[in-house]
């Protein structure tokens, strides 16, 4: 009986030692980048132009076009996900079309990134005539990220009691009132930090953009939504293989490393900080 | 009255279309990808696709041969699936059968880190760091192979295996654990004779699922499997997947070329095998209630 304890033990250690390995795998990249990034963040770096096809200078220009990127995505697919999830909670009915939705909803997740770059650029790009633009990207990355936001919103929506939409509705209030001012406000929180996640993902893809809207480099900063922009992965992916002297510039492309990986898992750090908060603050 | 119930139909129908999004965007894309492919039926011609030789840029004779990429795609795929399952899978069980509260509370976000790492960082790192590695150790001419491909797709998967499988582990009834228990069987045995079976079927479309991600990932192992359009299932070769070709030739193409509309039945063939991947493991989630009907 003893033995067979100590043999347990033993598993149970070595299954601790697998999953820790993860851990430790995560470690190493986060320590790598920031450690070797580190040393090439510097205000110019952050707010120059660069100079020598990239070898030199800053990458102001790409974060810029990144968050241009990023915010064209968020206006154009929170409220579409957050209207999608309002319906799939609160009025849709067990049918065909509901289930055909939800069906939508997987596959689209299950997209891969280039695929959205390839309908991104027959629709977007030559078929609306947006050219390579921001426009083009935003829609395309918004088309990607839709089925995250609407999954999220969907969870808080659900966590709000039914309760909260009984008294309303009882009180005499219609359906919509009672989930504008009884529902959205609870969720609200919820939903948010559930789409940072998939904000993230979007700040960090390069495939899609690769076709719709990044250019490697650009003399001027963009001024309308149908400009094309530079981009920090597409950025980062240039300098890394494309670079005729790809060796030597290895502290720039650290630096737009960095910058990238800390922008994404800063938003993740938001999100997950932010539902501790909402959880500990709402409990029902 | 009237007033606001017509109101109230038009908010329900404005949250119906936005609702319904999912599957016009669904249906554009394989509108949209078709509609470029199309012409292609035409001339060259369709076998034109089924064939040895990708080459698409050529004075003599342009060849748009699928298959190596497909097999491409498909050693990258095996392999990252093979390295990832035992990482996914005994993570998962121990982080919900083994590891205390506190734990748990660390290790789940830490690992979603990792999802949340910009896939063109992760080729970087595989770039500068994993592939010289794979370089010494086999003692290879480059590092730039299917195999250090699939070791950081392998890394892109896990979380997906982990965080599904754990949901199928923790959906288990409790009164199996117990019984299992009560007659004398012990920690260990319960969790992999009783609870893990149970969970199978799972666990298996947790796999599908990460195997799903796998296929569609593009900017790393554009970045380090070295990108020869070659039929090898050699894992110390360099080969060219589905979704680098795409990614690589786009960008240099004359709009309705012969090689433009190859590349969007490419992007067919990948839509279809992830389509396919996906739907199998949503029917089997389905089944065990882990998605709400």
């Amino acid at each position: 009986m003893k033995s067979k304890r100590t043999g347990d033990k033993i598993v149970f250690w070595m299954m601790r030692g697998i999953t820790y390995s993860v851990v430790l795998f995560i470690a190493y990249i986060l320590l790598d980048i920031l450690l070797h990034g580190l040393p090439a963040i510097s205000w110019e770096f952050l707010t120059g132009d660069p100079e020598k096809s990239g070898a030199e200078g800053g990458i102001f220009p790409a974060i810029l076009g990144t968050l241009l990127l990023v915010v064209g995505t968020i206006a154009v697919a929170l409220p579409l996900g957050m209207f999608s999830a309002i319906y799939l909670t609160e009025y849709a009915k067990q049918s065909k079309f509901t289930q055909t939705i939800r069906m939508a909803i997987v596959t689209l997740a299950g997209v891969p990134s280039i695929v959205f770059g390839l309908f991104g650029l027959g629709l977007f790009v030559i078929t609306l005539d947006f050219g390579s633009s921001i426009l083009a990207g935003s829609l395309t990355l918004a088309c990607m990220i839709l089925p995250t936001i609407i999954v999220a919103s969907e969870e808080a929506l659900k966590a709000v009691p039914k309760y909260m939409r009984e008294g309303s509705l009882a009180l005499g209030a219609t359906k919509w009132e009672t989930i504008y001012k009884n529902v959205l406000p609870y969720a609200m929180p919820g939903m948010l930090t559930g789409s940072i996640l998939g904000i993230g993902r979007a700040a960090g893809e390069t495939a899609p953009i690769l076709l719709t809207a990044a250019a490697f480099f650009l003399p001027e900063l963009p001024t309308s939504v149908f400009d094309q922009v530079m981009a920090l992965p597409y950025h980062l992916y240039i300098l890394a293989t494309q670079h005729p002297e790809a060796q030597k510039i290895l502290p720039m492309q650290y630096g737009t490393a960095l910058v990238l990986l800390f922008l994404v898992i800063g938003l993740n750090f938001v999100a997950i900080f932010l539902r501790i908060r909402v959880r500990k603050k709402y409990k029902w | 009255m009237n007033k606001q119930r017509l109101k109230a139909k038009i908010i329900k129908y404005f949250l119906q279309s936005c609702g319904s999004l999912s599957i016009i965007i669904i249906l554009l894309i394989f509108l949209f990808l078709f509609k470029e492919a199309l012409p292609f039926i035409g001339s060259p011609g369709l076998n034109e696709l089924f064939h040895s030789i990708w080459n698409p840029v050529s004075f003599q004779k342009e060849e748009f041969g699928l298959y190596p990429l497909i097999t491409g795609s498909i050693l990258v795929t095996v392999l990252a699936t093979i390295i990832a399952i035992p990482f996914g899978i005994i993570g998962a069980v121990y982080i919900s059968e083994v590891a205390t509260p506190g734990e748990r509370e660390f290790l789940k976000p830490f690992i979603e880190i990792l999802a949340g790492i910009p896939s063109v960082v992760l080729g970087f790192f595989g770039l500068v760091v994993i592939a010289p590695l794979v370089k010494d150790i086999f003692g290879l001419n480059t590092g730039l192979t299917a195999l250090t491909g699939s070791i950081l797709l392998a890394f892109m998967a896990i979380p997906t295996i982990m965080s599904i499988s754990e949901d199928a582990i923790k959906s288990v009834p409790s009164a199996y654990k117990e019984a299992s228990l009560a007659l004398g069987a012990s920690k260990l045995e319960t969790i992999w004779k009783v609870v893990v079976p149970a969970a199978l079927s799972g666990i298996v479309a947790s796999v599908m699922l990460g195997m799903g991600r796998v296929v569609g990932e593009t900017m790393t192992v554009m970045m380090v499997t070295g990108n020869a359009p070659v039929i090898s299932m050699n894992p110390f070769t360099s080969v060219r997947t589905m979704t680098a070709t795409i990614a690589a030739e786009m960008g240099e193409v004359t709009f309705g070329s012969h090689h433009y509309m190859a590349l969007f039945w490419v992007g067919i063939v990948l839509m279809l095998m992830t389509f396919l991947l996906n739907m199998v493991s949503y029917r089997v989630l389905k089944k065990y209630g882990m998605i709400d009907k």
